[in-house]
């Protein structure tokens, strides 16, 4: 440091101070400490962050709010409702009827880990959990289509109403992969952008087709 | 000795291809090519083999020939291991799905288009696929024909896709391992030019699944005649490309031995897809009585099914 050569300190000014290191009451956790506050505001503040990813999903933009702050709480809801709006389905016997309980909860979570494990084996840089979350709440849609297919199977059956849900369920089936693949294709090697978005299409293909297949007793 | 030296002058102008794409790579020599001396030595013993030379190909699909032995490094228990069977891009993925579709006579669909990259996406996503495309399309055609009917109530059949699951991923996972636990025991007693790893076999299995997913959604047609017509071509393309890639393993060997042994592969094929068709697929004529309905002026007419 050439500029500083010609410095130096006199002899008669004091070096003084304190060489403290304040603990405790700085440290960075402290701003994010929750353990103090009431049970209400612990909720509300999942139940908001909830809600909004929700909101993301109905409107599919480019934001990171999906993705940096994951949470599994939607999806499960989402599985949940879904499982139980299919049960009740017609059938003569035990085998030939539309999926259980587990069968539907096994085939979202089974089929979103595998679709993870797929697009990070093939280069993706999405974490895991991030991935299962986008998954998961893109299956909104779809449990939309299963509600309102349940309203106009109460109306009754027949080639009208069955026209109707196709058409609602092939448009949330549409929605859902776009959702999805908009979350999800960014993070993917350019040249295997298909091999990623083809399982994405088939696993909501496969749970549209669930719900379309819907016969109440 | 021709063959020998045009065979060499290919081998190089591959190498200077990579070389010139990619001049920082480092050739060295590994796994493949150890089988071209053996196939140098059975040249000078037995000039028949000239499509040895084809079967190798000199196609650019796959650039990384060379440096492929080089990849599989990582231990077994990391991430970074499995990543190298998903190592292949749309157009790789592509291609291999065009090469067991449309069977190029002569040539080997493991040299051609694997060429050391097995990878494990195709069979994977294959077999899901046709998981699917057997329950949905079957459901659809039980559907379609019972239409009309009165006693008939649909039902998804949803435990069909479960079965259908089992039966499709045990055989295209079970029946290569098989089939290259075989050809092992084989390698030690015959020395065959041509020795594949078991997962090249699942590779090929389960690429040449492919065409049974069409030939899935076809069958919904519920003509006797078309689906069977629709089961004999696809049980061909595909029969055809596991043919080709198994001769070259089993006709070192004892040739009845080599000769059951394609027998057993493609009886196998056959029994998935006479399987799948008899048990997802209701038959088009049921023998059921035709329903009697009264007509307007008061004379019952009996109506045929089709």
């Amino acid at each position: 440091f050439p500029g500083l050569a010609d410095v130096s300190i006199s002899q008669d000014i004091p070096v003084e101070g304190e060489i403290t290191v304040p603990v405790g009451s700085q440290s960075p956790d402290e701003d994010y400490s929750t353990l103090d506050e009431p049970v209400k505001d612990t909720i509300m503040r999942d139940l908001k962050a909830v809600g909004k990813k929700f909101v993301h999903v109905m409107y599919p933009r480019k934001s990171s709010a999906l993705l940096r702050d994951w949470d599994l709480w939607g999806p499960l809801v989402l599985c949940v409702s879904l499982a139980l709006m299919l049960q009740g389905g017609s059938a003569d016997s035990k085998d030939d009827g539309g999926p259980q309980f587990a069968e539907v909860f096994v085939i979202i979570w089974f089929g979103a880990v595998v679709i993870t494990l797929n697009s990070k084996l093939l280069g993706g840089t999405i974490s895991f959990f991030q991935s299962l979350c986008v998954l998961g709440y893109c299956v909104m849609p779809l449990t939309v289509a299963m509600l309102v297919c349940r309203l106009v199977l109460l109306a009754g059956g027949g080639t009208v109403s069955f026209i109707i849900r196709l058409i609602v369920v092939g448009a949330m089936f549409g929605w859902s992969t776009l959702a999805s693949t908009a979350f999800l294709a960014d993070s993917q090697p350019p040249n295997r952008k298909a091999l990623v978005v083809y399982p994405i299409f088939l696993f909501y293909f496969v749970i549209s087709w669930m719900i379309l297949t819907f016969t109440p007793q | 000795i021709a063959c020998l030296v045009m065979y060499l002058f290919a081998e190089f102008d591959d190498a200077a291809n990579l070389l010139a794409a990619n001049p920082d790579a480092t050739t060295i020599s590994i796994d493949e090519p150890v089988e071209i001396p053996k196939s140098q030595h059975s040249r000078l013993q037995e000039p028949g083999r000239e499509e040895d030379d084809e079967l190798l190909g000199t196609d650019d699909s796959d650039k990384t020939e060379l440096l492929a032995g080089q990849k599989k490094s990582a231990p077994f228990w990391t991430f970074e291991y499995y990543q190298t069977f998903f190592d292949v891009d749309t157009y790789q993925v592509l291609d291999r799905i065009k090469g067991s579709v449309f069977p190029v006579p002569g040539k080997n669909f493991v040299r051609l288009y694997i060429r050391s990259n097995p990878d494990l996406y195709g069979p994977f996503w294959i077999c899901a696929t046709l998981v699917f495309a057997i329950a949905v399309s079957g459901n659809l055609s039980n559907f379609f024909i019972h239409l009309g009917k009165p006693t008939y109530h649909y039902v998804p059949e949803f435990r069909k896709v479960s079965i259908a699951a089992t039966t499709i991923y045990a055989y295209a996972w079970l029946v290569p391992l098989a089939l290259w636990g075989f050809l092992m025991w084989r390698n030690s007693k015959v020395m065959n030019i041509v020795s594949y790893s078991f997962l090249e076999i699942v590779c090929v299995y389960g690429y040449s699944l492919f065409i049974y997913i069409p030939t899935a959604i076809l069958w919904i047609i519920p003509q006797k005649v078309v689906r069977w017509v629709l089961m004999v071509f696809s049980l061909c393309l595909s029969g055809s490309v596991l043919v080709m890639t198994f001769w070259p393993a089993v006709r070192d060997d004892n040739r009845r031995i080599a000769v059951a042994t394609v027998a057993a592969i493609l009886l196998l094929h056959a029994l998935l897809s006479v399987g799948c068709l008899a048990y997802f697929f209701d038959a088009p004529e049921l023998d059921i009585p035709p329903p009697i309905i009264p007509a307007h002026n008061g004379t019952t007419v009996i109506t045929k099914s089709q």
